[in-house]
């Protein structure tokens, strides 16, 4: 990397709330500046360069374009993190990769679907090489200072990688099972402590994507135990992990 | 005019400090305007597909995903259908904690807009991060008000973006009065910088462009609307929720993945100079002081002055939230439980209209007896006036080529008016399908 490494962020198909959560940082992001720079943030200033050390990429591949740029994006970039569910697992959009395309594109544009053609949302490491993931929906923003730190400081960044219940059962929370709700906390990766969903008293609905290896016979067992459909059970995972699709065929 | 004005030909691709992925494309050719487009080429996302086969539980899960910045506005919406469609009767309780969590984005997403990306204009800057050195005192106010948006999300809903806790019927975890006490004391003390962002805001200069258009909202007879009313429009329609398709007629066009909107004229306008020309009698009194103080009068048809109609917005909805806080406190926190289950049989359609920081925002889903959805549409306030920012263009164009201005000038002047509607690309992109099956 040169003396001030230079950064940039760009977004495909998402909603940009991680950026948000980026800017949500507020003055912790000031050091970050005396160290760096921001070249390319479309969302928050003016500018762009020929070349990024670091660069953060929010959202999911869901056109020929979006392609296109991705790989444009990674030809320019040094270290590319994936920011977000939508870049890392394809979020909420794979939701659409279960049903007919033609028929999503026919119920959302009518007869003008041709105008605006779409294909199966993917995460960025289906298409490129992702070097870091920051997962989540949105991201914690302290794991993105914390990764961040890392980079300009060169050191290997470790995802957490054990279950959401590991954080909810130290944060004190009755388990939501216990409660007669579905939570997928049991198999999803940990890492939004303390803003996790169970802790405002709702299920983990697995935005983080799963833990390296998940128990699930034991998610299955839960699940059954509770009497949940195959159909429940499908709908709860591909929510946010339309790509995890073995884990539901095997649910 | 001389020879050097009657041409022109802007094309600004990813235009900058906004939400989202929009082109500005403007041509004259012998002093005539003969093409002039607002481009949206964010990736299209089909939202309204997405939610069939979606639980009544879980609708909200997906439909905040929408937006990052209207996540508890495209919440709310989505809850309100959904409880239209149970039948469900919200309480006293519940909605004024929905009001304090929209009230709160309205804030957020203002005090975004205003300070991050429209001040640099006014200051010169590229963006707001090398003000961070020339104006510290204005970032950093900017950075304490955000955060409070962002805090009282967090007591209320866990986040802001994307909230949690709000489920249909009521919240999974309630504050305890003693949180609601703390929060209201904490919110107080910002008094001081809502008051300095007016008179910060006061000494800006707008640009000159005046443009009558139809300016859409709703309108409740108590209260400046934004969680509750129906749909009204300055040419005087008015409609029911269920019956919005009465003023909200869409199209789709080529150039853009977000569909346009009128009613009954080639354009309407909806946000906070909507809001303000339709319920501008309404504002709290602490808003109409600033209205005054930063020279904003209803009927207001210049649009650059949305964004001074937000920071009039933002000081309405700082003492709404401060009202709501204290009649939530002296009537005390009741424990309750919001429905774990679909009422047996019930299907039907229900309508969520509220509004959020850039308009009127519609959600309708149509459920089958077991609470799932089978059919959704979704009418996004940026869409609505992506029609309105074209018109603006042809009438702004001759405008300032006849002021001679230069090209990089016009250019610079179309980013701003864009920006002035604050256009939340990420949410427009993603029609709405016709009529239900």
């Amino acid at each position: 990397m040169a003396d001030k490494p230079t950064l940039a962020f760009f977004s495909l198909a998402c909603c940009e709330g991680c950026q948000l959560q980026v800017l949500a940082c507020e003055e912790k992001l000031l050091p970050i500046l005396e160290k760096a720079d921001i070249v390319r943030f479309r969302e928050a200033s003016d500018g762009d360069a020929d070349h990024y050390d670091v660069t953060f990429v929010e959202g999911s591949i869901v056109t020929a374009h979006d392609l296109e740029r991705i790989k444009e994006i990674r030809a320019k970039t040094d270290t590319l993190v994936a920011l977000g569910a939508c870049a890392t697992i394809a979020g909420v959009n794979a939701v659409k990769n279960f049903q007919d395309p033609d028929d999503v594109a026919a119920y959302v544009y009518g007869d003008k679907k041709e105008w605006f053609p779409h294909i199966a949302a993917r995460p960025l490491k289906a298409e490129v090489p992702v070097d870091v993931e920051i997962h989540g929906c949105p991201i914690n923003s302290d794991e993105f200072l914390e990764v961040v730190t890392c980079l300009l400081m060169g050191k290997p960044y470790r995802q957490p990688n054990y279950p959401v219940c590991v954080d909810c059962k130290l944060a004190g929370n009755v388990c939501l099972w216990n409660k007669g709700i579905p939570c997928l906390g049991v198999v999803t990766r940990a890492g939004c402590a303390p803003l996790m969903c169970p802790s405002a008293g709702h299920k983990c609905i697995g935005c983080r994507g799963l833990v390296d290896n998940p128990n699930t016979q034991a998610a299955k067992d839960v699940m059954a135990e509770f009497g949940l459909t195959v159909d429940d059970v499908l709908r709860e995972f591909r929510l946010f992990q339309g790509i995890y699709d073995e884990v539901a065929k095997e649910a | 005019m001389t020879e050097a004005s009657k041409t022109l030909d802007i094309r600004v691709d990813y235009v900058t400090r906004i939400e989202g992925h929009g082109n500005i494309v403007a041509k004259v050719q012998d002093g005539e305007l003969v093409e002039c487009r607002m481009e949206i080429t964010e990736s299209p996302r089909f939202f309204e597909a997405m939610l069939r086969g979606r639980s009544w539980a879980d609708a909200m899960f997906l439909t905040t995903r929408i937006c990052g910045i209207c996540a508890c506005g495209h919440g709310t919406a989505s809850l309100k259908a959904t409880e239209d469609a149970m039948g469900f009767t919200r309480s006293e309780q519940t909605e004024r904690l929905r009001r304090i969590v929209l009230a709160a984005e309205q804030l957020e997403s203002h005090w975004l807009h205003c300070y991050f990306l429209v001040a640099p204009d006014f200051f010169g800057a590229p963006s707001v991060i090398p003000m961070a050195k020339t104006h510290t005192d204005v970032v950093l106010r900017a950075m304490r008000l955000k955060k409070l948006s962002h805090h009282i999300c967090r007591v209320l809903v866990g986040r802001h973006t994307h909230p949690i806790g709000m489920v249909p019927g009521g919240y999974m975890k309630l504050p305890s009065v003693r949180t609601l006490k703390e929060l209201r004391d904490h919110v107080a003390s910002f008094d001081k910088d809502v008051q300095d962002t007016v008179d910060l805001f006061a000494t800006f200069e707008t640009p000159a462009l005046e443009r009558e258009t139809e300016y859409e909202s709703i309108t409740h007879p108590q209260e400046y609307a934004f969680f509750d009313g129906r749909l009204m429009t300055s040419d005087g329609d008015e409609a029911d929720s269920h019956a919005y398709r009465d003023i909200i007629h869409e199209e789709v066009v080529r150039h853009s993945t977000a569909k346009h909107v009128k009613n009954r004229r080639e354009s309407l306008m909806v946000g906070a100079l909507a809001r303000f020309n339709n319920n501008h009698g309404q504002l709290n009194p602490e808003a109409k002081n600033a209205a005054e103080r930063l020279g904003l009068a209803a009927p207001c048809t210049n649009p650059f002055h949305n964004n001074t109609a937000q920071i009039v917005e933002t000081v309405h909805c700082y003492y709404d939230i401060l009202l709501l806080l204290d009649s939530l406190i002296e009537a005390g926190i009741e424990d309750e439980k919001p429905p774990l289950e679909w009422p047996a049989g019930c299907a039907g359609t229900g309508v969520g209209i509220v509004e959020v920081p850039r308009g009127t925002l519609v959600h309708e889903y149509e459920y089958d007896e077991h609470g799932i959805v089978t059919g959704a549409n979704l009418v996004i306030p940026t869409n609505q006036n992506l029609a309105n920012i074209e018109a603006d263009f042809r009438a702004y164009i001759p405008q300032v080529m006849e002021e001679g201005k230069r090209e990089e000038e016009i250019t610079h002047l179309l980013e701003m008016l864009v920006r002035a509607y604050d256009p939340c690309i990420s949410c427009s992109a993603h029609l709405v399908k016709v009529e239900f099956k």
